[in-house]
């Protein structure tokens, strides 16, 4: 059984009352998500990540096809979902901890479990020191917490988290980081959407790729950021700055030979993949050379001393 | 799926009220009533106690319905507004039983005030006549009864225009549902006896849709503490609850199929 399935889902908006003609936000999009899997929507605005999650959790509904979740329609699991909405906004004469209960109650935990369920939720994202705090007085960032724990307080079995690391810090991200990969170590499945590439990266065991309201692409990552020619970044330094060169796998010897042999201090060797902008812009385009590419694969580069021994 | 969704959706409408100070106005009103009882009490004997329960009625029949129409216009468009509804409805939390709770803790949130100023209402009866207690309580105590239902319709009313107009054109509507419902009879009497017969028609077909407000109100008599007939309250009662019933199933079929954008 999928954990998540979208059969050709189709989205228009009506534009405004005096313009008929409808705004298709999402064209035909179908999408397979296993069980205890972390998904990534990946996407850049406007590309149809928010309305898909709205479909799946029936706060829209589709101009035609269909979302299921764990095999049944949309809608119909709602104890066994939790929602994240991208920017949150939340009642602000709550208290954090009292809007968590809140959701816990809606959510049926039990009266007598809903304490210690509220207070692990709250731990877990990092708001445990300001579970009285009043929400009128929480930071976007804090705002942001308390929308995760109350996601996460009935331990449902599928999460939708839309930009859960927007208006964090860099170790609040690390903790939803963390916290993400705890849920799904507990068997959950997780979807989540972003448009910044490197939280893909870390996290997701596949994504799909939305293009205007299309599926631009599904399945690893890895995978789908391969270039189809394989190219490898150089930097060196050649008694002066460093240097750039961008050549192909195959030349990556020789190349390197050469430049041992002027004498040059190689400072690392990157292999390039496709970022996420070039496979929006076109789907069979080549890699570009430049940095911005290898910024985006940094996690890969190869030190040359460990790869010459 | 229980109706316990419905009990806390209506408890934290409640509890919002609260916080957002909504029982200050009975700090107004009980201002307002010491002046009256100690004006009142200089007048002559029946006259003072007269006055007294017309002028506080009035008063607390105004109160509740700034309550109802401007707490009731933003029931649901402030959620989908500020999005807060997102997060409620992926919860197991049916549409129709958001809406009911929130008619129920509004509800709940008016009558606590309402009730709370009949007290003082009544305790203030006690100082104008004293040693009179009893004669005309019970007419006033109806007189309050009638007023909660009359305000419970007007919430239901609130609420289904909740539903598809934003606060300012909400509350507008509900207001003037309320005045225009208060004419109930005179519209009817305009309509049998004007010259245009689709004028007259419209007339009474307004009268029909619209709850008939004049119905709830019987602080003439009750000022003159005449006992208020078992008939009346329970036919307001029936009316009421299939008034607001109507509303309400009107509201949830308005708001089931609606996008939250
Ligand atoms: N309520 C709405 N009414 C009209 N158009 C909308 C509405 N919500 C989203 N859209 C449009 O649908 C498209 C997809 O939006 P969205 O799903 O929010 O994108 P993302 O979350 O990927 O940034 C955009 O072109 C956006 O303008
Ligand atoms: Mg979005």
């Amino acid at each position: 059984m999928l954990a998540v399935e979208c059969i050709e889902l189709t989205k228009d908006y009506r534009a405004g009352f005096w313009r008929p003609r409808p705004v298709r936000a999402l064209d035909h999009l179908s999408l397979a998500v296993e069980q205890g899997e972390i998904f990534g929507l990946l996407g850049h605005n406007g590309a149809g990540k928010t309305t898909t999650l709205k479909l799946l959790l029936r706060l829209i509904f589709p101009t035609s096809g269909e979302a299921r979740i764990l095999g049944q329609p949309a809608g119909m699991m709602a104890r066994q979902i939790g929602y994240l909405p991208e920017n949150p906004y939340f009642y602000d004469y709550l208290r954090c901890r009292e809007l968590v209960e809140y959701y816990a109650e809606l959510a049926n935990v039990p009266a007598r479990e809903r304490r210690r369920q509220v207070a692990w939720a709250l731990d877990r994202v990092g708001m445990a020191g300001a579970a009285e705090t009043s929400l009128r007085k929480c930071s976007k960032g804090m705002v942001q917490r308390v929308g995760l724990a109350q996601a996460i307080v009935h331990q449902p079995a599928v999460l939708f988290l839309d930009e859960p690391m927007s208006g964090l810090d860099p170790l609040g991200r690390r903790q939803v980081r963390d916290l993400i990969l705890e849920l799904k170590s507990r068997g959950a499945t997780v979807v989540f959407s972003t448009h910044i590439l490197s939280d893909a990266e870390q996290l997701c065991d596949r994504v799909a790729i939305l293009q205007k309201g299309r599926l631009a692409g599904q399945g690893r990552l890895e995978t789908l950021l391969a270039g189809e020619e394989d190219k490898v970044e150089l930097v060196f330094a050649q008694a002066g700055p460093p240097q750039r060169r961008v050549v192909a796998r195959a030349e990556l010897w020789g190349e390197l030979d050469q430049l041992r042999a002027q004498g040059a201090v190689i400072h690392a060797v990157t292999p390039l993949r496709r970022s996420l902008e070039e496979i929006f812009l076109s789907p069979g385009a080549p890699p570009a050379s430049g940095g911005r590419s290898a910024a985006a694969a940094a996690p890969a580069a190869v030190p040359v001393e460990a790869q010459r021994r | 799926m229980t109706s316990s969704a419905t009990i806390s959706v209506a408890r934290n409408a409640f509890r919002e009220a609260i916080r957002d100070r909504v029982l200050f106005s009975l700090v107004f009103f009980a201002v307002l009533m010491v002046g009256a009882a100690v004006l009142f009490s200089q007048m002559s004997f029946g006259i003072s106690a007269q006055s007294l329960v017309n002028f506080s009625l009035a008063a607390i029949t105004a109160l509740g319905v700034i309550l109802a129409v401007f707490l009731g216009n933003q029931l649901v468009a402030k959620e989908i507004e500020r999005r807060t509804l997102y997060t409620l409805l992926a919860h197991p939390v049916r549409r129709g039983q958001f809406l009911l709770g929130k008619f129920a803790g509004l509800a709940a949130t008016v009558a606590v005030n309402c009730g709370l100023m009949g007290v003082t209402l009544l305790l203030a009866l006690a100082y104008v006549l004293p040693g009179h207690w009893a004669a005309g309580e019970a007419a006033v105590i109806a007189a309050l009864y009638l007023i909660l239902l009359a305000l419970a319709v007007l919430i239901a009313i609130a609420l289904l225009f909740s539903c598809f107009a934003s606060p300012v054109m909400a509350a507008l509507f509900s207001l003037a549902v309320f005045i225009i419902g208060n004419f109930d009879q005179n519209l009817r009497r305009l309509g049998s006896t004007a010259h245009s017969w689709l004028g007259g028609h419209a007339a009474i077909l307004v009268a029909d849709v619209l709850p008939n407000f004049g119905g709830f109100n019987v602080a003439a008599a009750a000022a003159h503490f005449q006992p208020i007939a078992w008939r009346l309250l329970g036919w307001d009662t029936l009316y009421a609850i299939v008034y607001a019933g109507v509303a309400l199933v009107l509201a949830t079929a308005v708001f089931a199929g609606r996008d939250l954008k």
